[in-house]
């Protein structure tokens, strides 16, 4: 049984979250367990294009498949900013150079889920549920179930709430959090929903002038960078998620969401805002940790990458392989972590998309392993019918 | 499913529950719908009695209060009307008459009362049983005694207090006549003014309906006709003459509810709410027929929009703030622990406060109403936080199990691209189609 005083403190916590967040499609669960130990996973949902997060500019064929997409070379003003010769983050990704300059970000390329799907959501609850096929529960519920107990640490179960994301679900309790007012999609579902009105006489120039009344200009709907009304909210979100695991009797597994990566028009530009969401959010856990963010791994995912070409509306469409970050005081980090398989024509994944390489369930394997402790049938219990795909190593300094 | 299924949901139904079975015969499932009584007057629900017994014990204690300083504020009204809209709320969402109550919330929006009259929400939905559903496949005229012997209507539009001049209790207090229900009465709930009636006709109505009140201090309390408030004498009325004494007031509601004008009025109304924003005349006059040879049968007349071949073109109505949210909400079918136990609240979000009319002439039934930018907007907005709810539904489901045929090739690309279920469910609810009725 926690202290009271934590428990209002938290509860404060939460109430000073409401105040601080006004809009956004984010959403967040926290799940308690018995270690000081932190583990937060991040989903990205839509399919980030890992080749425009971490771009992979030392390979020749990039450019003959992509030209139009890339941003300019490392040392250039706006260019890619460098890791170590071969990969260049995004430009947006700002946060994440300096994490990557203290070793504490790992880029994990050319990394998919064990399923070969292009649908959206089968796909997400595929990455969710851990596995291939339809389970009972989310590999983070099964999870919160293995990590064994630490002197003098009980579980405290947190309040179940009604939106609890796929990979959280099962039977360990788990509490969820999402602002109850004022949601608002973000500028690009907002530009979808008025394509599809255009042409009605009725809602075609109701929404279009609302939306114009509210401040959204063409450019935002296009995605243009510093517009729109959220650019603060997965952020403080973060900041709110990282002060609860910080606390000494606080949750211990956390699961955030954001959205916006479905890049089929303009990725250039429409990629732009849900990156720097992620990087001033990734920047803001870490800050809201305090000192627990050296007992901290946090791992950066999406169902699956998009097609390596880019397509007629300047975007690009469901693919395969794709990019995952792991972040924490404690990660093996300053370098990318990948078995590079080449962008030529006869490297491609069905001629289409980034061949994977890396089995996502082995990297987080290799990461649950020395963070709890966890055996390979512990692991195995989380990952069920995952023995191919054994622990990645040495993604932690500390094993 | 065919389109004439998907319209007979639609158009005159609440909209698909889920992937609820689909009628074989559409007209039939409609029709089937006016048989016998309506199954929502077998749910629980307070009597316009225990909603005045609520305002008598709320003003009793809001007296004490003002004595001893008693701090509780009262709250029995309100507590009633909350209990009573989860009822309402749950039944929408869950109904397998979805005509028949679109026919309720139509005549009751006729037939506006609102809570924006403070007093009137311990009684609104009491009305609505009491007045409105009995009589929906029954006569007109009925209906319109019912509604007007009702507390609700007497208080909303100041019956309770309007007394003869001439009467003993007028001529003892100097009190006189409140028109406003007579004038809403022959304006909005009868002849309209294409009768043609005048302010004499108005004043005499007023006179006629003198006496017809309420008393609170009865057991139970309720309707009360007190003679010594009617105004004496006979009255004239559109070229009618009408006898002193509460019965009177009977023949000039049986007047008015089966005049020919009244009949038009109605049939405009209901050709409006069911088929296009502009009636089509050959619907009016076909509806009109039928009431007026059925002497103002309601029955009839909703099996005459059924059969009019304007009901079954492309929907063009825009679904009403609350329309909309019933169908969304509907359509996603979400277990009761996971949906608002109470729409009221969703709906004046929207700008469609349930019971809450701003003026007596209700709620506008024109897409002209409703399609405000901002409206529109929240409409989106709301779908995006009612989506999130759906993480266990397939957007693409969803969509087809709602609309049919009536869905977009290109919405329905939409749904199946978008990046997350929260966003295929936001995009169909927020798409062209999914906005009428």
């Amino acid at each position: 049984m926690p202290h009271p005083s934590m428990r209002l403190s938290r509860r404060s916590a939460l109430l000073g979250l409401t105040a601080a967040f006004t809009a956004g499609r984010y959403s967040l669960a926290l799940a308690a367990a018995p270690t000081q130990k932190r583990f937060v996973v991040v989903i990205l949902r839509g399919a980030l294009d890992g080749l425009s997060a971490v771009v992979p500019y030392g390979d020749k064929s990039l450019a003959t498949w992509r030209e139009s997409l890339l941003p300019g070379q490392p040392g250039s003003e706006g260019g890619l900013l460098d890791l170590g010769g071969f990969y260049g983050l995004n430009p947006a990704l700002s946060a994440f150079h300096t994490m990557y300059q203290a070793n504490e970000l790992l880029p994990v390329h050319a990394v998919a889920g064990p399923y070969r799907i292009r649908s959206h959501f089968e796909a997400q609850d595929y990455l969710e549920y851990g596995s291939d096929h339809a389970m009972s529960s989310g590999w983070m519920n099964r999870l919160a179930q293995q990590i064994p107990a630490q002197r003098g640490m009980t579980e405290t179960a947190l309040a179940v709430g009604s939106i609890v994301p796929l990979v959280m679900r099962g039977p360990a309790p788990v509490g969820s959090w999402l602002p109850k007012t004022a949601l608002h999609p973000e500028p690009d579902l907002y530009a979808r929903i008025a394509a599809l009105n255009k042409a009605d006489p009725v809602t075609g120039p109701a929404v279009a002038i609302g939306l114009k009344e509210r401040g959204f200009t063409d450019l935002t709907l296009a995605g243009d960078a510093d517009a729109g009304g959220n650019r603060y909210a997965f952020p403080a979100l973060c900041a709110a998620t990282g002060r609860l695991l910080a606390a000494a009797d606080g949750p211990r597994l956390a699961a955030l969401e954001i959205g916006g990566w479905d890049t089929h028009t303009q990725q250039k530009t429409r990629l732009v805002q849900p990156l720097r969401q992620l990087d001033e959010g990734m920047a803001s856990l870490k800050s809201g940790m305090g000192e627990a963010w050296k007992d901290t791994v946090v791992l950066v995912m999406t169902e699956f990458g998009r097609t390596v070409r880019v397509n007629g509306t300047g975007g690009t469409d469901h693919g395969t392989g794709t990019v995952a970050f792991v972040l924490g005081g404690d990660v093996a980090g300053g370098r990318v972590q990948a078995n590079w398989p080449g962008l030529s024509t006869g490297n491609l994944f069905e001629n289409r998309d980034l061949q994977p390489t890396a089995d996502l369930r082995a990297v987080t394997k290799g990461l649950l392993g020395p963070l709890f402790g966890l055996d390979v049938a512990a692991l195995g219990r989380v990952f069920p019918d995952s023995e191919q795909a054994s622990a990645v190593g040495g993604l932690l300094r500390r094993v | 499913m065919e389109t004439r299924t998907a319209h007979a949901l639609i158009r005159f139904g609440l909209g698909r529950r889920g992937d609820e079975a689909l009628p074989s015969d559409p007209v039939a499932w409609l029709t089937g719908q006016l048989d016998g009584p309506d199954p929502a007057l077998a749910l629980p629900g307070a009597s316009s009695a225990d909603g005045l017994v609520a305002l008598r014990d709320d003003r009793d204690q809001r007296r004490n209060k003002a004595a001893d300083g008693t701090p509780a504020p009262p709250m029995r009204v309100r507590n009633l009307l909350k209990a009573e809209s989860i009822v309402l709320s749950n039944n929408l969402l869950t109904t397998e008459t979805g005509f028949r109550e679109r026919l309720v919330w139509f005549w009751a929006n006729h037939f506006t009362v609102s809570v924006r009259r403070g007093e009137c929400a311990a009684v609104v939905t009491s009305f609505i049983r009491e007045a409105i559903r009995p009589h929906v496949t029954g006569r007109f005229s009925d209906m319109l005694l019912a509604v007007m012997n009702h507390p609700a209507m007497l208080m909303y539009l100041d019956n309770v207090g309007s007394i003869g001049p001439d009467s003993p209790a007028g001529q003892r207090s100097h009190r006189g006549l409140n028109e406003n229900l007579a004038r809403e009465c022959l304006e909005l709930h009868t002849v309209s003014p294409a009768a043609g009636y005048t302010q004499v006709d108005v004043t005499e109505f007023a006179k006629i309906l003198t006496g017809w009140s309420i008393d609170t201090n009865l057991n139970p309390p309720g309707y009360v006709f007190r003679l010594n408030a009617h105004e004496p004498g006979k009255k004239h009325m559109l070229g009618r003459s009408f006898a002193h004494g509460r019965g009177g007031g009977l023949e000039a509601l049986a007047f008015l509810g089966s005049h020919p004008a009244t009949f038009r009025h109605l049939a405009t109304k209901l050709v409006r709410h069911f088929v296009a924003d502009d009636p089509p005349p050959a619907s009016v006059a076909r509806v009109e027929a039928v009431l007026r040879s059925t002497s103002g049968d309601l029955k009839a007349a909703a099996l005459e929009l059924v059969r009019l071949p304007e009901a079954w073109t492309p929907l063009s109505k825009l679904r009403s703030p609350s329309d909309f949210v019933i169908s969304v909400l509907r359509a996603m079918d979400l277990p009761a622990d996971k949906r608002p136990p109470d729409l009221g609240p969703v709906m004046a979000g929207l700008g469609q406060p349930r019971l809450a009319a701003p003026l007596p002439n209700g709620w506008p039934d024109t897409a002209a109403d409703w399609a405000g930018s901002e409206a529109i907007l929240r409409r989106v907005d709301w779908a995006f936080t009612v989506a999130g709810r759906g993480a266990d539904l397939d957007p693409a489901g969803v969509a087809q199990a709602a609309l049919g045929p009536l869905l977009h090739a290109a919405t329905l690309t939409q749904i199946q691209r978008a990046g997350s279920r929260r966003d295929g469910l936001t995009l169909l609810f927020a798409s062209p189609e999914f906005q009428r009725r």
